[in-house]
């Protein structure tokens, strides 16, 4: 029997609703195998489906491109924009033709093509330790020196950062991005590392007066999964949502987009609808304290505590054309160093 | 000889894909990065290996001289302990102490509580992320690389030795300083340099610091600027740069020749240290494993204990435990037997040739394990995927990724990565074996192989195991190639406390981190029992 023979009958199978084979689906995912988790625990409850996984921090392309049409991967899941976009470049996803999807995930949200799609969102926002006077602040501001050895950020090579700094040189040009990001630089309480949840630590230890951090770490924190300790960082801070002078906040995403060899294409497909659905994306908000990509989907309480969101109107897609040089950057005023 | 050569050819192929990849070309990175990275990544690298290695190097010989010259009340358990740091990964080490000695952490509560300050606003010690903070903390961690062969060199010393020089009239001290050292410099060699390729490799815990180097440029070219060919052409000038350094110390001691007659072998008498002098002596010895093992191991289990009673223990906790047991076992024998071949072939036929081969098969050390992996994956996914379409042609069925997909590539990435520690510890082993043992043998009617199974393996015992147990630990903790690798659904304990750390859930992690350690432990233990002399007293 060929594969595609193989293929059909497999699909025969899946098509009929007691299918004798247990289905599955392959997910390779760069995104932390526990955050998705309970999504993909929900997913088999409900449809019978199971999900293998592997969780591959970097070099999900490489891997995906040196197996070739031997891949066994079925869905392929990024933590950011850039990585979806990649993925695409080299030539492995495929377009997917769901209504489900297109109605679910704004336009703006989803690849060109329908070749990937947003299934959440956080925003980059800024940690305040609770006592300090400010309530509003723009991205351009943090570079000010009234905020001098009062920063904390992680290296600015991590994608949270370099898709921030994509985001400025979309409102700005290259020479005031990298005056900024000088700025930046000098206003840092320590050097730049750790992880976005260390800002609200770094806080309460009182190396930094403000952190810039993602906002689920928030939710995490402050609703005690993470232990008491944890709980006290995410109380001691308060969360602003800060803008562009002429624009809104900046998010990024996480998303998915079906391998271009996928053996089980359509439980492939099944598993991106079941994540756009209004269960899923509520799961997302409640484990993951993210926004939701799905308009009209309730958002946890502790997320809504930040504010209204008011989401930076650039488009990821052209955000994503300025990552390389957002990262030269950081190394020309040596971010990290 | 053949078998020597196909494992140089083996270590090869992912050095190959990675040459084949850097010849992709990178458009305007150089001077991008020789104008913006290279000086500063360079220096700090420099600093950091400087650092290291002088620190491993001193604790690593002086704890192995304290051991073996002089006994004291705890040095059985000492003997033992130095060994313990080798058990927990640097990156876990790092994370253990940004930690205990952060502000809110208990270290520096109790300095403000002696002190009298309430707010760490009010009071702080300097931050650990710097280059001294990382240098110490490798060196803590990393010295057992040392301790352990220069241990075992000062052992098997002949007590003769000793004893000639000091009926010449030397002190003790001179003994350690004209004798010991210059006689273990191959064992401590070894150690150093297995030390600072850990360090070079090392991207966890540098990260963690904040130290910039080499390899974390290497990542963020590949990674962030999506720019593989400039990742692979970095590596390829930093692997050129170990390769440069290593064959500089083989060249500076080319001339030497460390044999000792093994007949009459017995190890010197310690000196009895009694008193404040041996309370001193333990006190001394001490001190790096409690930095070392003792304060993060002890941070990890209270963390642990922490999380346990939170969220008690998961089941896939123990089937990691098996994973991981199972694959750094596995890998372990390969690595062994493959480097028993190398170090052999290279005694028996010490021709240009066969040198060569030796320092190829070492190569995978000094290549960073992410690059590692990167070029395994290109070639075993080639050649998985050349075997699927030749199935599906001939027989018409897909057998899928058969060495990528059965973890197969990952063994290998180990073998590629870990041969240099069992090549380089069984030659430091064969060394010390005389060749007219190897003529005697011949004479005998023994061949190659006879000889081999006869007279050296018994011999070596000790190095074998020794370097069985550093690999089986080593492959234990690997990540950046296990990362890349595994197939599906298969998560080892170091995979799966990366995943909660990569989210900053450390919490999580602590029970994972803490498996690791008492896994560790177990060869660790082993590892001491072995170096143990068999005869003490005489």
């Amino acid at each position: 029997m060929t594969k595609g023979r193989m293929w059909i009958a497999g699909a025969a199978v899946a098509m009929t609703a007691s299918g004798v084979n247990a289905q599955e689906v392959n997910l390779y995912t760069s995104r932390e195998p526990g955050l998705v988790e309970p999504l993909l625990q929900a997913f088999t409850d409900e449809t019978g489906v199971e999900v293998n996984t592997v969780f591959l921090k970097d070099g999900l392309a490489e891997r995906v491109a040196s197996e070739g049409e031997s891949s066994p991967a079925d869905i392929l899941m990024a933590v950011d924009v850039g990585n979806l976009a990649d993925l695409v470049d080299k030539g492995l996803t495929q377009t997917v033709d769901s209504d489900v999807l297109t109605a679910a995930i704004p336009e703006n949200l989803r690849g060109p093509n329908n070749d990937w799609f947003t299934l959440s969102m956080r925003a980059r926002v800024v940690y305040a330790a609770n006592d300090l006077d400010l309530d509003a602040i723009t991205y351009e501001q943090l570079a000010d020196p009234e905020w001098e050895g009062k920063v904390c950020i992680r290296s600015g090579q991590h994608p949270y950062n370099t898709g921030l700094f994509s985001a400025f040189l979309a409102h700005h040009d290259a020479a005031e991005t990298e005056a900024w990001l000088q700025g930046l630089k000098s206003n840092l309480a320590r050097k730049a590392g750790g992880g976005d949840r260390d800002g609200a630590k770094d806080i309460l230890g009182g190396i930094c007066d403000i952190a810039i951090a993602n906002s689920y770490y928030v939710g995490l924190m402050r609703s005690g999964k993470g232990g008491e300790e944890q709980e006290a960082w995410g109380d001691a801070i308060k969360v602003i949502l800060p803008t562009f002078e002429d624009g809104g906040t900046h998010v990024n995403i996480s998303g998915a987009a079906v391998a271009k060899h996928a053996p089980n294409r359509d439980e492939a497909v099944q598993l991106l609808e079941f994540l756009v659905s209004d269960e899923a994306q509520k799961i997302y908000g409640e484990a993951n304290y993210e926004y939701p990509v799905k308009p009209g989907v309730e958002i946890d309480p502790i997320v809504a505590s930040f504010g209204e969101l008011q989401v930076d109107s650039v488009p990821l897609t052209e955000i994503v054309t300025h990552r390389k040089e957002a990262s030269e950057l950081v190394d020309k005023v040596g971010f990290d160093n | 000889m053949i078998a020597g050569t196909v494992i140089a050819a083996l270590v090869l192929v992912p050095l190959l894909a990675l040459v084949w990849q850097a010849a992709q070309g990178s458009e305007g990175l150089w001077s991008h990065i020789v104008t913006y990275v290279l000086p500063h990544a360079l220096g700090q690298t420099a600093i950091l290996l400087a650092g290291v290695g002088v620190l491993v190097g001193a604790i690593g010989t002086s704890t192995a001289w304290l051991v073996t010259a002089y006994d004291f009340r705890g040095r059985r358990v000492l003997e033992w302990a130095l060994l313990l740091p080798l058990a927990v990964p640097t990156y876990i080490v790092a994370y253990a102490y940004l930690d205990l000695l952060h502000p809110l952490g208990p270290v520096q509560a109790l300095i403000r509580a002696v002190l009298g300050y309430d707010s760490p606003r009010d009071f702080r010690l300097p931050d650990i992320r710097s280059m001294t903070g990382a240098i110490f903390l490798l060196s803590f961690v990393l010295y057992p690389y040392v301790y352990l062969p220069t241990r075992a060199m000062f052992m098997t010393q002949a007590a003769n030795l000793v004893e000639v020089s000091r009926t010449l009239g030397i002190s003790r001290r001179q003994v350690f300083l004209r004798v010991a050292l210059p006689l273990a410099r191959p064992a401590i060699a070894v150690g150093i340099s297995l030390a600072l390729m850990e360090t070079l490799n090392d991207i966890g815990a540098s990260e963690f610091l904040g130290v910039r180097s080499l390899t974390i440029s290497i990542y963020t070219t590949w990674v962030t600027r999506t720019d593989l060919p400039g990742a692979a052409q970095i590596s390829l000038a930093m692997i050129l740069l170990v390769v440069a350094l290593v064959s500089l110390e083989r060249w500076a001691r080319r001339r030497q020749r460390y044999t000792v007659s093994a007949q009459r072998s017995r190890s010197f008498e310690p000196r009895r240290l009694s008193g404040r002098a041996g309370f001193v002596a333990l006190a001394l010895g001490l001190l790096p494993v409690a930095l070392g093992f003792l304060a993060p191991a002890l941070h990890l289990a209270v963390e642990a204990w922490k999380r346990f009673q939170f969220a008690g223990v998961s089941g896939r906790l123990l089937v990691e435990a098996r994973n991981t047991l199972i694959l750094s076992a596995t890998a372990t024998l390969a690595v062994l037997i493959c480097g028993m071949i190398i170090a052999y072939a290279a005694r028996v036929f010490p021709q240009r040739g066969i040198v060569i081969m030796q320092r190829v098969s070492t190569i995978g050390y000094a290549m960073p394990g992410t690059v590692l992996a990167l070029g395994i994956l290109i070639a075993m996914g080639s050649l998985d995927r050349f075997i699927d379409r030749s199935m599906q042609d001939i027989l018409g069925v897909s057998t899928g990724l058969i060495f990528i997909g059965s973890g197969a590539a990952l063994g290998y990435a180990y073998l590629v990565r870990f041969l240099a520690i069992s090549v380089g510890s069984l030659e430091a082993g064969f060394t010390r074996i005389p060749r007219s043992y190897d003529f005697t043998s011949r004479t005998l009617g023994q061949g190659v192989g006879g000889t081999l199974w006869r007279v050296h393996l018994p011999l070596s015992k000790a190095a074998l195991g020794a370097a069985g147990l550093l690999v089986f630990v080593d492959c234990m903790k690997e990540l950046s190639a296990t990362l890349l690798l595994r197939p599906l659904n298969f998560e080892t304990l170091a995979t799966h406390l990366y995943g909660e750390a990569a989210r900053g859930t450390y919490e999580e992690a602590a029970l994972a981190a803490l498996a690791i350690v008492v896994v560790g432990l177990l060869p660790v233990v082993l590892l001491a029992r072995l170096g143990r002399p068999e005869h003490t007293a005489h």
